[in-house]
C-alpha cells in the first residue's frame, strides 16, 4: 500500500517537472540570446546599433547599425497586414456567417492546409512567380517590399481567418437576431453588429499575424532582395532583421557573430512586446 | 427547388433596395475565393512544374554534383523527426497531463506555465535557430548535427503538442474518470488506462501536425543541423532535411538546383497534404468519440 502511495506522489511530481520544462525553455532561450547580444550591443553602443544605417562587418573599423533592417521589417509586416487583414477578415466573416454548410468542411480544410505549407514553399513560389510578375509589370528588379508583402500576406491569412472566425462564432445569436428583426440585411448585421462584438478576437488575430510576419525568415529572404537600404518605394529591395541573420550567420565570427545574435535579440524583444500586448488584450476581455 | 428560387428572389429584392449589402456580399465571396485560389495556385504551381523533375535518380539516387539527389535528405528528415518527437512528445504529453489532471484551478504556477507555452509558440523559428546553435551547438559542443537540430525543433513543437493534448484530454467526459475511480483504480491508473486512450486520436493528430512543422522547418535548422550534403553516419553528423535541401539548391544550384528544388517541393507539399488530411481525420474522430460518450 505504501509503495503505491509513493508511486502516486512520485508520478505527480514527475508530471509537474515536465510541466515546468516550458518555463525553463523560455528562460534558457532568453538567457542565451541576451547573454550573447548584450556585450555586443554594449560594444557597438545601443544607440549606434539601433539607429545606425551602415552595416559593414568587413570594414575596419566594423560598423553595425540595423536601423534600415528594423524599418524593413516594419515595412514588409505593414504590407502583409494591408494585404492579409482585409482578405482574412472578410474570409472569416464568410466562413462564420455566409458559408453554405456543404462546402464549409472543404474550405476549413483548405485554410488549415494554407497554414501547414512550409515557408520555404511560399518563398520559392514567390521567387518563381511573384518576383517575375513584378519585374515585368512594374519598375525595379522584382525583389521588393511588395513581393515580400504579398508572400507574407498570404502566409498570415490562415492565422487571421481561423482566430477571427472563432471569435465571430462566439458572438451570441441574439445579437444577430435583434439586428435582423430591426430590418437589417444579413450583411449589415454581420458588419455592423457581429464584427464590432467580436472586436477583441479580431485584434488578437491581427497581433498574432503581425508576430508571424515579422518573424518569418525563409520566405522573405527569397523574395525581398536583401540590400541594406531604406526602400524609397514598394518596388525597391529591402532587408529585414530575420534576413540579416540568415544571410550572414554561416560565415560570421567574433563581434560580427554577436551582432547577428543581437539582431535576433531585437527581433525577440519585438515578439515579447507583441506577446505582452496580447496578454493585456485577453486579460481585459476576461475582466 | 421552388423554395430556393423564391428565396433567391427575396434576396435579390433586398439587394436592390440596399445595394451596399450586395457589394459586401460579393466582397465576402471574393475574399474566400482569393484565399482558396492562392492555395490552389501555390500547390498547383509546384506540382505542375515539379512532377516532371521527379526522376528516380533524383529521388533515390546517390548525391553527387551531377545528380543533386535528395535521398540523403529524405533519410535525414526521417531521423530528425523521430529523434525530435522522442524528445518532445513524452515531455509535452506529461505536461498536458499535469495541467489538466493534477493542477488545481487558478494555481499561480499553472498560469506561468501557460504564459511560457504561449511565449514559446510565438518565438520565430530563426530565434530558435540562434538559440540552438549557441546552446546545443556551442555550449554543449554538439556542433552542427542532427542531435542539435532535433533538440531545437523539439522545443519548437512543444507548445503545439501541449495545447492540442490538453484540449483532447479535456474533452474526455468526467464520467469516464468517475467510473474508473468507482472501480477502485488509482489516479495514475485512471490517467494511463482511461484518460489517455480516450484522448489518443487527438494526441496523435497533434503529434502528426508537429511532424508537418518539423518537415517544413528551415530557418531553425540551417544553423543547428547545418547543410552538409551527405548521408549522415551518426546523430552527431551534419546533414540537410528536405526543406533545407530545397533552400540550398535554390540558392546555390543555378538551373539544375532549381529543378531539384521543384522536385523537393513536390515531395514536401505531398507530405504536408497527407499530414494535414490525416490530422484532421483523427481530430474528427475525437469530437465524434465525445458525442458517443455522452
Amino acid at each position: 500500500m505504501r509503495k503505491k502511495a509513493i508511486l502516486e506522489k512520485g508520478s505527480k511530481l514527475f508530471f509537474f517537472l515536465c510541466a515546468l520544462f516550458s518555463i525553463g525553455a523560455v528562460l534558457f532561450i532568453c538567457y542565451f540570446i541576451f547573454a550573447n547580444a548584450i556585450p555586443a550591443i554594449r560594444q557597438v553602443g545601443l544607440w549606434e546599433f539601433l539607429s545606425g544605417a551602415s552595416w559593414q562587418p568587413n570594414n575596419v573599423p566594423q560598423e553595425f547599425g540595423i536601423f534600415n533592417m528594423i524599418v524593413g521589417s516594419v515595412y514588409v509586416t505593414a504590407g502583409a497586414i494591408v494585404i492579409g487583414v482585409p482578405i482574412g477578415l472578410l474570409g472569416a466573416i464568410y466562413l462564420a456567417k455566409f458559408c453554405p454548410k456543404r462546402i464549409y468542411p472543404v474550405l476549413k480544410q483548405a485554410v488549415s492546409l494554407l497554414a501547414g505549407i512550409p515557408s520555404i514553399i511560399y518563398g520559392f513560389f514567390g521567387m518563381m512567380v511573384i518576383v517575375p510578375f513584378i519585374l515585368e509589370n512594374f519598375e525595379g528588379n522584382g525583389n521588393s517590399v511588395l513581393a515580400a508583402s504579398i508572400v507574407l500576406g498570404i502566409m498570415i491569412l490562415p492565422t487571421i481567418i481561423s482566430i477571427s472566425e472563432t471569435s465571430l462564432r462566439a458572438v451570441p445569436k441574439s445579437y444577430e437576431e435583434g439586428a435582423l428583426a430591426l430590418g437589417a440585411t444579413r450583411e449589415e448585421s454581420a458588419f455592423k453588429v457581429i464584427l464590432p462584438a467580436a472586436k477583441s478576437g479580431v485584434v488578437t488575430s491581427i497581433v498574432l499575424g503581425i508576430g508571424r510576419a515579422i518573424g518569418e525568415t525563409m520566405a522573405v529572404v527569397m523574395v525581398a532582395g536583401n540590400s541594406n537600404i531604406l526602400p524609397s518605394s514598394i518596388f525597391k529591395s529591402v532587408r529585414t532583421l530575420t534576413a540579416n541573420i540568415v544571410l550572414e550567420m554561416s560565415y560570421a565570427s567574433g563581434l560580427h557573430y554577436d551582432a547577428l545574435i543581437a539582431t535576433g535579440a531585437v527581433l525577440f524583444v519585438f515578439i515579447l512586446l507583441l506577446n505582452m500586448a496580447l496578454g493585456l488584450l485577453t486579460s481585459k476581455k476576461r475582466a | 427547388m421552388k423554395l430556393a428560387i423564391k428565396h433567391l428572389k427575396d434576396q435579390l429584392r433586398i439587394y436592390r433596395r440596399k445595394p451596399l449589402s450586395l457589394v459586401l456580399f460579393l466582397l465576402l465571396n471574393l475574399a474566400m475565393l482569393l484565399t482558396i485560389a492562392s492555395l490552389i495556385f501555390v500547390i498547383g504551381y509546384i506540382f505542375v512544374n515539379g512532377v516532371s523533375h521527379l526522376t528516380p535518380e533524383l529521388v533515390f539516387g546517390k548525391y553527387s554534383s551531377d545528380n543533386p539527389s535528395m535521398s540523403f535528405a529524405i533519410v535525414t528528415t526521417v531521423i530528425l523527426v523521430i529523434v525530435a518527437l522522442l524528445l518532445a512528445a513524452p515531455l509535452s504529453i506529461f505536461c498536458a497531463i499535469y495541467l489538466t489532471e493534477y493542477a488545481k484551478r487558478g494555481n499561480k504556477i499553472v498560469k506561468v506555465i501557460r504564459l511560457a507555452t504561449e511565449t514559446l509558440a510565438g518565438i520565430p523559428s530563426i530565434v530558435y535557430g540562434l538559440f540552438g546553435s549557441i546552446f546545443f551547438g556551442t555550449v554543449l559542443g554538439w556542433g552542427y548535427s542532427i542531435l542539435t537540430g532535433a533538440c531545437t525543433v523539439a522545443i519548437m513543437v512543444l507548445p503545439v503538442i501541449i495545447r492540442s493534448t490538453e484540449e483532447s484530454i479535456l474533452s474526455v467526459p468526467d464520467s469516464y474518470r468517475e467510473g474508473s475511480y468507482g472501480l477502485g483504480a488509482s489516479k495514475l491508473r485512471t490517467v494511463f488506462k482511461i484518460v489517455l486512450p480516450s484522448a489518443m486520436p487527438g494526441i496523435l493528430s497533434a503529434v502528426i501536425l508537429s511532424v508537418g512543422r518539423i518537415v517544413g522547418e528551415t530557418a531553425a535548422l540551417i544553423f543547428t543541423l547545418g547543410s552538409v550534403a551527405k548521408m549522415p553516419g551518426s546523430l552527431l553528423d551534419s546533414s540537410r532535411t528536405l526543406a533545407v535541401h530545397m533552400y540550398i539548391s535554390t540558392r546555390d544550384g543555378g538551373m539544375a538546383g532549381r529543378n531539384t528544388a521543384f522536385a523537393t517541393g513536390v515531395i514536401l507539399v505531398s507530405i504536408v497534404l497527407v499530414i494535414n488530411l490525416l490530422a484532421s481525420y483523427l481530430a474528427k474522430k475525437v469530437s465524434g468519440g465525445k458525442t458517443d460518450g455522452e
